[in-house]
């Protein structure tokens, strides 16, 4: 066990856990922080997706001790970033989620996509979405809504 | 006076074929062991060549616009793809899930700056075939294609980069086992290098 000092949606916060735990289980376990789902385990499926400084990072096969200073923003809290709140606006909008199991992976691949490519084309979207499975095929809507933010980001 | 005019003559003549000798056989010589050297350097590639066209190395000098993973060089999982600079797309980086290290507890390796290689380095064709020996030492030795590297730099970069040595400390897979390692040692790999580079990094003919 050991003990990390983690920097989780600007808070300073605190666990003791092994090193060889992924992010994943330390914020669903330790932080209570369910927002942020188990799919695969394998990086295979995307809903674990967080951002660790900025990157989309599946947080199931990163292990805490890899994490660092880096910090972390989840699902709870992208809401608080203008292009956060813009995707999450879309989704609401454009009535995206059905079972919802795997939307905050997406909403947190599709913040990272709008922050770098601010007007995507179909293609930036296939190819940066192409990572986050989702099992009721909302693919259509989820792209309806990233447009849709593009929009409202302008 | 014409007996020494004579042999003041067959003198010099005697001195004249000498030095023809020496200057012929000294050339001969080192024909001969130019050739060595260059059959030493052919044979030092080969065994880089079996090393390059390993799955720890091969698999991210893709000639598509995604890298490949496992022994059997599979297409990468989760629909990665190349991206403009090798490192994937926005929301689907290398560095979403590659970090600096091995991350053995959960079976994804990870190195400093994991990237695919540029395009120009791809040692494989559309259908993921390997190239051949003669046209993988091509581009390597290509200066226009390798960022310009010279000998003594691709020798550097076999003994120093960060994803090169990767190769012979790639970590556990996802159910624990470890990953295969090329067919030489890496000590091994840098003298096949050298011996190529010492050589003058001759490459074999054909396609």
């Amino acid at each position: 066990m050991a003990t990390y000092q983690l920097n989780v949606n600007g808070q300073r916060k605190e666990v003791t856990v092994d090193p060889s735990t992924p992010l994943l289980w330390v914020l669903r376990e330790d932080l209570k922080m369910t927002g942020t789902k188990y799919g695969c385990g394998v990086s295979a499926c995307g809903a674990c997706t967080v951002h660790v400084a900025g990157v989309a990072t599946r947080s199931c096969v990163v292990p805490i001790s890899l994490i660092g200073e880096r910090p972390v923003v989840t699902i709870e809290a992208i809401g608080e970033d203008p292009i956060g709140r813009a995707v999450q606006n879309a989704w609401v909008e454009k009535d995206v989620v059905q079972c919802g199991y795997c939307q905050s992976g997406q909403i947190m691949s599709a913040v990272a996509l709008l922050k770098h490519t601010p007007k995507p084309t179909d293609t930036n979207i296939e190819e940066s979405m192409g990572g986050n499975l989702c099992r009721c095929a909302t693919y259509v809507r989820i792209r309806e809504a990233i447009k849709s933010a593009a929009e409202q980001s302008k | 006076m014409p007996r020494i005019r004579a042999t003041n003559f067959l003198i010099s003549l005697l001195v004249l074929a000498l030095g023809a000798w020496m200057i012929v056989s000294s050339t001969l010589g080192q024909a001969r062991r130019s050739a060595a050297t260059r059959a030493q350097g052919l044979a030092g590639w080969e065994q880089v060549y079996q090393v390059l066209t390993h799955p720890r190395c091969i698999n991210c000098h893709t000639a598509t616009s995604y890298p490949q993973q496992g022994d059997d060089r599979h297409r990468h999982i989760s629909n990665v793809i190349r991206g403009p600079e090798g490192k994937g797309v926005p929301g689907l980086n290398c560095a979403s899930c590659h970090q600096e290290t091995n991350a053995d507890s959960t079976g994804v390796p990870g190195g400093h700056n994991w990237h695919l290689a540029p395009l120009s380095m791809k040692w494989q064709d559309l259908n993921d075939r390997p190239l051949s020996s003669a046209a993988v030492c091509r581009a390597v030795t290509d200066r226009s294609k390798n960022h310009n590297l010279d000998g003594p730099g691709l020798l550097k970069h076999h003994e120093e980069e960060a994803l090169v040595l990767w190769a012979w400390n790639p970590g556990r897979r996802p159910d624990g086992t470890m990953r295969t390692l090329p067919p030489l040692t890496h000590q091994e790999f840098v003298a096949a290098t050298r011996r190529w580079v010492e050589a003058g990094t001759p490459c074999p003919t054909g396609r």
